[in-house]
């Protein structure tokens, strides 16, 4: 018994030891983020205050719905109306907000009367509703998209565009959805990457916008240009990528979002898209990096490459907000590209993802549709992130004293938070007092406004010194105009004859 | 006495003025600072202190819209040492090559001709940087060509007074120039190996050593 515990306590000193030589230093590194966080302007990760917290997570049971939620897949704001696309059911159901934490089944969508063969969906994945009640509903099961009236009445249906370019026996799975308000339909379908599908009020199509851009690096195109036809074949062909979603915000613009390609995408490149009616990117990205969600795209926790933006939606204060499907992040972006907050991750809990599928917003809170959750989870403002909001709004309207107020009470609450400095910098430019405004700008490296204050600054600073530099410039060509001078009228007395002669008769 | 200390000190600074004049006159100028003796070394180390200084100093007083510097990973050894190296890798190098093909110059002198030959950068750069706190972004352009300005003039420097201290022909100075920049290349190699080796032996006793601590 005696020999048996010297052998343990032994063998235990010996692994301690062992332990004590071999362990290093456990190292934090990128995969350790808090709930919430912002990068700066070095790209580095600063913890955040929560900028959102859960207000409540909606499933079947707690919208009182027989059959619970399966694979939902959209979802669309409208006033106080939502409308979430249940695709695995094969029905859309419209709820009524009436508070945060309240949502209510108005009525389950499943089916329509008019004029059509199938008046059922099947696997309905985006809805759009139109000022008047039109429904359009992105029917991806039965290759269509339907238009019905706001009493479910059969009025007509998008099909496969007629376009020579596209494949024919390509099966048309109409995916996501935007309508303007001069009921023009743009949408996105599996397997087509020539931009939006955009068809015209009556149904017929009028081409595709906004292809994006292709990405390649340039390894590949080199090797290509020394690969034969058969080589080439088998590489992967340089093709513009399928948007995953788009958006169409207040004043008519789309955001669309697509996935970034790990290889050829570089940090500053950009997941969203701003389309123009043209179909013209007018996105602005004067942040630091791009508008593609985590700088970190190694793995980590079991996920790895760059955001993927599965879904966008546009606040009335320009902020957009992404949803990221591989991390299951949010991140927001204001109008000038720079970062508002990032959060959220992937787990059981409230407030993480498990597949998040859609996100859309009502006033400042955020509705996140997770499809493997088969849930609705409601995000409001934490008091800091109102504080944010208020100064962002302060600002738009011209209240540029208040907003710079705004803004000290959130770098109060957070001090690692770049937009409040520049926040209170872009307040005190406004009321012209730029030096105190290039102290804030300089602070956080925005060069651009940094430059026009000092250009300001620089300009009453020589307005009210014209006299002493005018002084300064005219003695800096005087003075050695006067020593020259003397120098010269000295070497002449000292060389002149009369003088030379007495020295002379001296000796 | 202080009669040698006055002649010394005035010779220091003769050679410091020389330096103005090399850099306008790069082949007079550099053909006289070893034949004529014109150049001392104190000087080609005052320029040399001065170009490290004002490497430094830039740091710290550029404005930020052109140097923005990540202070937590500044290493302030390494940095000086980004000079430091290359510069006594490409004197050495330069005199070994130049050595073995009826180079002139001198392993001192190659030190210091290429140290005379740096002075454009702190004299463009020091006024440089004090200016730089007086543009906007706008006039960012105007700044970046005067910076490139004073490091391609002190390249050019370089290559001439070489040039000039080996009594070399034009297209024999280009040729060993880029030999030297070669040259530079393969020292670095073998050093990589040499430290890899170094470390590989070190570790190799540390691992024996703590072997032998286990079976004690």
């Amino acid at each position: 018994m005696q020999t048996m515990k010297k052998i343990v306590k032994g063998a235990a000193a010996v692994i301690a030891g062992v332990m004590m030589l071999t362990a290093t230093p456990l190292t934090a590194y990128a995969g350790e983020y808090g709930y919430t966080y912002n990068y700066d302007w070095w790209g580095d990760v600063q913890e955040s205050p929560d900028f959102y917290s859960v207000c409540k997570v909606f499933t079947g049971s707690d919208l009182g719905l027989e059959t619970n939620l399966k694979s939902p897949d959209g979802i669309f704001a409208d006033g106080d109306k939502l409308y979430l696309c249940d695709s695995g059911n094969n029905r859309i159901i419209e709820l009524h907000r009436s508070a945060a934490e309240k949502l209510e089944v108005v009525r389950i969508i499943d089916s329509f009367t008019g004029d059509t063969d199938v008046t059922t969906f099947s696997n309905p994945t985006d809805v759009s509703v139109a000022e008047n009640g039109d429904f359009y509903i992105a029917d991806q099961g039965n290759a269509r998209v339907l238009k019905l009236d706001k009493d479910l009445n059969y009025i007509m249906e998008f099909t496969k565009p007629d376009d020579n370019t596209l494949d024919p026996s390509l099966v048309f799975q109409p995916k996501k959805l935007a309508i303007d308000t001069a009921g023009r339909v743009y949408c996105i379908a599996t397997g087509i990457n020539k931009g939006l599908i955009k068809y015209e009020a009556d149904g017929t199509f009028s081409g595709f916008v906004g292809a994006t851009k292709v990405q390649f690096n340039w390894t590949d195109y080199i090797w290509k240009k020394f690969a034969s036809q058969a080589q080439r074949a088998k590489m992967e062909s340089f093709v513009p990528t399928e948007y995953e979603n788009i958006f169409m915000d207040y004043e008519g613009f789309i955001y669309a979002t697509m996935a970034l390609n790990e290889d050829k995408a570089s940090k500053t490149d950009s997941a969203v898209r701003k389309l123009n009616l043209l179909g013209n990117d007018i996105i602005v990205s004067n942040g630091e990096w791009g508008l593609n969600g985590d700088l970190y795209w190694g793995s980590g926790g079991g996920y790895e490459g760059p955001s993927i933006f599965t879904d966008v939606t546009v606040m009335d204060n320009d902020i957009y907000v992404c949803l990221d499907r591989n991390r299951g992040r949010c991140f927001a972006y204001d109008d000038q590209g720079n970062i508002v907050f990032c959060f959220g991750g992937n787990g059981n809990m409230n407030g993480y993802f498990r597949r998040p599928t859609a996100i859309d917003s009502i006033g400042h809170d955020l509705y996140v549709v997770d499809a493997l959750d088969n849930s609705i989870t409601v995000f409001v403002p934490t008091d800091f992130g109102k504080q944010v909001y208020n100064a962002v709004e302060q600002f738009d309207l011209g209240e540029y004293e208040k907003s710079g107020q705004s803004w000290e009470n959130v770098m109060k609450e957070n001090g690692n938070y770049d937009l409040a400095y520049i926040g209170i910098g872009r307040a005190l430019l406004r009321q012209k007092q730029y030096k105190e405004a290039m102290k804030y700008f300089e602070l956080k490296y925005d060069d651009e406004n940094y430059s026009k204050a000092y250009k300001q600054y620089r300009k009453i600073w020589v307005e009210d010194h014209i006299v002493i530099i005018v002084l300064v410039i005219l003695a800096l060509f005087v003075v050695p105009m006067v020593i020259g001078k003397t120098k010269k009228i000295k070497h002449e007395i000292d060389t002149a004859d009369i003088f030379m002669n007495v020295q002379d008769g001296e000796k | 006495m202080a009669a040698i200390a006055k002649d010394k000190y005035d010779r220091y600074i003769d050679s410091l003025k020389f330096a103005l004049y090399c850099i306008s006159h790069p082949l007079d100028g550099f053909w006289d600072l070893t034949h004529e003796k014109r150049g001392t070394y104190a000087a080609a180390n005052t320029i040399l202190f001065l170009t490290i200084l004002i490497r430094i100093l830039k740091l710290r007083y550029t404005s930020f819209i052109f140097v923005q510097v990540y202070w937590e990973d500044l290493n302030i050894f390494l940095y000086i040492a980004s000079i430091l190296f290359p510069l006594s890798l490409w004197v050495v190098g330069n005199w070994g090559l130049t050595t073995l093909f009826d180079g002139k110059g001198r392993l001192g002198q190659v030190y210091m001709a290429t140290c005379y030959a740096l002075t454009p950068y702190p004299l463009i750069q020091f006024p440089l940087m004090i200016f730089s706190n007086f543009v906007t972004v706008d006039e960012a352009e105007f700044y970046a060509m005067v910076s490139a300005i004073s490091l391609v003039w002190a390249a050019l420097l370089v290559i001439a007074a070489m040039g000039q201290i080996h009594e070399y022909s034009a297209g024999k100075n280009l040729l060993f120039t880029v030999a030297t920049l070669f040259s530079m290349l393969v020292m670095i190699f073998i050093l990589m190996i040499f430290f890899s080796m170094i470390s590989q032996g070190v570790s190799y006793f540390i691992s024996l050593g703590k072997e032998f601590l286990f079976r004690l």
